[in-house]
């Protein structure tokens, strides 16, 4: 069965509708990279995976291991595997990372029936994780986010990403805002969660990101629809030639 | 955390209207007659055998008290109180005085075992296993209008520290209770002060000697339980020079519709190189989802830095009562001395809040810091309302204010009125405000981790009033930790 199935989805912002008609099929242990120009509605893709309130699903079907996505809460989405890497992860002042971690790790296994992680577990679990990812313990003390540089919010999506080990992970313009030795932590971070029973969708502007998370297939969007599907090979293509040639074809 | 997790736990077990103190409890009471006359002052007096003096202070604040108009200035709207309607005392029978815990009324008694507030210090002594460190903490139970049980008394006075019923000081410690009495809320401060002298009946006496670090967390429980009756309880804590003590007070009230009104005085005197560390988690009944009933809570809260050196730290958490108009300063007349305002105050559903600070400098290189939180859900009004003042000697004064609100949902208010006055150019006041709305970002990122809404306002909270429950005795931070999510249940749709 194919991890994450989306049909002729359709979406509205207000007014507006920014998906017409959207079909891909994620199966488990595949990399898929969603690339295409600013307003192409990538963002609007991942948002409505995850949940996000404001957007109108006006027609078409998210199928989450063959179950309705699109009926779920998105805490209950989040405990059935699916983890949405923001492009800008928000501050939370005044709670720890620590806390933050803990909670979401334990309200998800309460919601799957399972029991809490012990504290001394918990905190050789995120210890591990943080080393691998260059994070020092005192940045997990400080507030979510407050006062972390580019570099450092972005690894605590991935620190937060292989903690929850989530089954399909949506990169939402992972690349933004990185230099090459930060993004290359990041990318590295990534790359030792891909296993056969998980999935990513990368989504990114840049083929530059793709030279570090490399996908299975790469898929082109424009206009709110999936107009080109191809290896990776495709991205190298698009560098070269740009997405006008694919303006048209929308 | 699981501190999170438990409170969401306990908000699912009880409705939003569900307020978690608000039984009563059936026992016979002996009251006065309902009104307010030289008599009702006069009957007070009686019943609590007190001295001469007492009753003339009493009925000189009261024969003032007719002078004076209730106040209007702040933003909180209630229709007329009736102030003949109430009664002005009333006890458990039978009223005898009580030796031992044995004596009290067994009703009593589950009440404040049902409010989770150990009274039996045989229990809290040989508790089964207590945790290396936990403190002890001694209770004095003021019940409607009188004072029900003080534990540790014993102990207490092996250090030298008096903490009994001021009706129990009026008459054992009177040469303390004169000297101290009215010096820092004069009988004629404000129509609510001057009324609760005329009629407060019971309430909290600390003196803590020279030198004297009180040995253990002092607290008082107060707990409205009849019906149309107002609670004017007076607090006096004395710390003598270089003496140490820390206060906790809590309450709660009964569910009912119609408004109480719970009008309180607290004096605090530091000598000189003392401290007072005074905390509140003040959770009267709110009223329900309409708006209908709750706690008229007009409180009078002052301490003054008599001595050089000393300092009084104001800390509350304020999630109760249907109105609240509260501002605990501090009179910095010692040269030196420290005031500190830290506070939590919540409001939901038709809460109105109206509270703040006085920071009166008067001493040289007297410092003071207010840092206020203030969170507005639901139909909610929430003011923030301070004054810092220099006065001419007060050379080097020093204030640092910092005041943020949050807003839940877009039907609440909330308000940030400051006054300075520097009449000493090298004071130097910093004050900050600002002003945010909980934001829809910041709760979907923590959903999208698998918190529930609940949780996830739960979390942005706590994290919001941080640095003022850090302020708490810790027993009192976990529970007020709780307090804060159960308060804004429902406050997110």
């Amino acid at each position: 069965m194919p991890l994450l199935e989306i049909k002729n989805l359709q979406v509205r912002v207000e007014d507006r509708e920014i998906l017409h008609g959207l079909t891909l099929t994620v199966n488990p242990g595949e990399v898929h990279a969603i690339m295409g120009p600013n307003g192409s509605g990538k963002s609007t893709l991942s948002h409505v995976i995850a949940g996000k309130p404001g957007y109108e699903v006006t027609g078409g079907e998210i199928l989450f291991r063959g179950e309705n996505l699109l009926e779920m809460e998105p805490d209950e989405r989040a405990a059935k595997g699916v983890f949405l890497a923001f492009q800008y992860p928000v501050e939370i002042p005044g709670v720890a990372t620590m806390t933050f971690l803990r909670t979401a790790l334990n309200a998800q296994r309460k919601a799957r029936g399972e029991k809490e992680l012990s504290t001394p577990d918990f905190l050789k679990k995120v210890r591990t994780i943080a080393s691998t990812l260059s994070i020092p313990q005192d940045m997990l003390k400080r507030g979510v986010n407050v006062g972390f540089s580019g570099g450092e919010k972005k690894r605590n999506e991935v620190l937060q990403m292989a903690l929850l080990e989530p089954s399909l992970c949506i990169l939402d313009e992972m690349d933004s805002g990185l230099d090459i030795d930060a993004l290359r932590v990041a990318a590295d971070g990534v790359n030792a969660l891909r296993s056969p029973d998980r999935a990513m969708v990368v989504i990114t502007h840049y083929q530059r990101l793709l030279n570090y998370i490399v996908p299975d297939f790469v898929h082109v969007m424009t206009r709110g629809r999936v107009v080109k599907s191809g290896g990776k090979e495709l991205a190298l293509e698009l560098e070269a030639r740009g997405y006008a040639q694919f303006e048209d074809a929308a | 955390m699981a501190a999170v997790q438990e409170t969401v736990d306990r908000v699912k077990r009880i409705d939003v209207d569900q307020y978690r103190y608000g039984f009563e409890t059936l026992i016979e009471s002996d009251k006065a007659p309902k009104g307010l006359s030289e008599d009702t002052v006069r009957f007070i007096s009686a019943k609590k055998n007190e001295p001469g003096w007492m009753l003339e202070w009493r009925l000189e604040a009261y024969r003032r008290w007719l002078t004076m108009t209730e106040p209007t200035w702040a933003r909180v709207h209630y229709p007329k109180i009736d102030y003949q309607d109430l009664y002005y005392y009333s006890a458990p029978k039978p009223k005898k005085s009580v030796a031992s815990l044995d004596e009290i009324d067994p009703e009593i008694l589950k009440t404040y075992e049902k409010l989770g507030i150990p009274l039996r210090e045989v229990e809290v002594l040989e508790g089964v296993v207590r945790p290396e460190g936990d403190r002890k903490i001694a209770v004095d139970a003021v019940f409607d209008s009188v004072s029900v049980a003080t534990t540790f008394q014993k102990e207490l006075k092996q250090a030298g520290v008096i903490f009994m019923p001021i009706s129990e000081a009026i008459r054992e410690h009177p040469e303390l209770v004169q000297k101290y009495l009215g010096t820092v809320v004069p009988t004629s401060d404000n129509y609510f002060a001057t009324l609760n002298s005329a009629v407060f009946s019971d309430g909290s006496f600390v003196y803590v000697p020279p030198g004297v670090r009180c040995p253990m967390e002092l607290s008082t429980y107060f707990r409205i339980n009849e019906r149309n009756t107002g609670q004017f309880e007076r607090t006096l804590i004395i710390a003598d020079k270089g003496a140490y003590v820390s206060y906790l007070e809590g309450c709660t009230a009964p569910q009912r519709d119609e408004n109480q009104l719970h009008a309180a005085v607290v004096e605090l005197v530091a000598l000189d190189d003392a401290e007072i560390k005074y905390s509140t988690v003040q959770n009267w009944y709110p009223g329900n989802s309409e708006g209908v009933g709750g706690i008229y809570n007009f409180v009078t809260k002052r301490g003054d830095c008599r001595g050089a050196n000393s300092k009084i730290s104001w800390t509350q958490v304020e999630t109760g009562s249907a109105i609240t108009w509260k501002y605990p300063s501090c009179i910095l007349r010692g040269d030196n001395s420290r005031g500190e305002f830290y506070s939590i105050a919540i409001s939901n559903g038709y809460q109105q809040v109206d509270s703040g600070t006085k920071m009166i400098h008067l001493g040289r290189n007297t410092t003071s810091r207010i840092i206020s939180k203030g969170i507005a859900a639901g139909k909610s009004q929430n003011t923030y309302r301070g004054l810092v003042t220099a006065h001419r000697k007060a050379k080097g004064a020093r204030n640092f204010t910092a005041c943020d609100s949050l807003l839940i949902g877009d039907q609440c208010g909330a308000h940030t009125v400051p006054y300075i006055e520097a009449k000493k150019s090298s004071a130097t006041f910093e004050h900050e405000a600002t002003t945010s709305k909980i934001s829809e970002d910041v709760l979907f990122y923590c959903v999208q981790r698998g918190l529930s809404q609940e949780e996830a306002v739960g979390l942005v909270v706590n994290g919001f009033v941080r640095d003022v429950l850090q302020q708490l005795p810790m027993e009192f931070a976990v529970e007020a930790q709780k307090l804060i999510s159960i308060s804004l249940e429902g406050s997110v749709g």
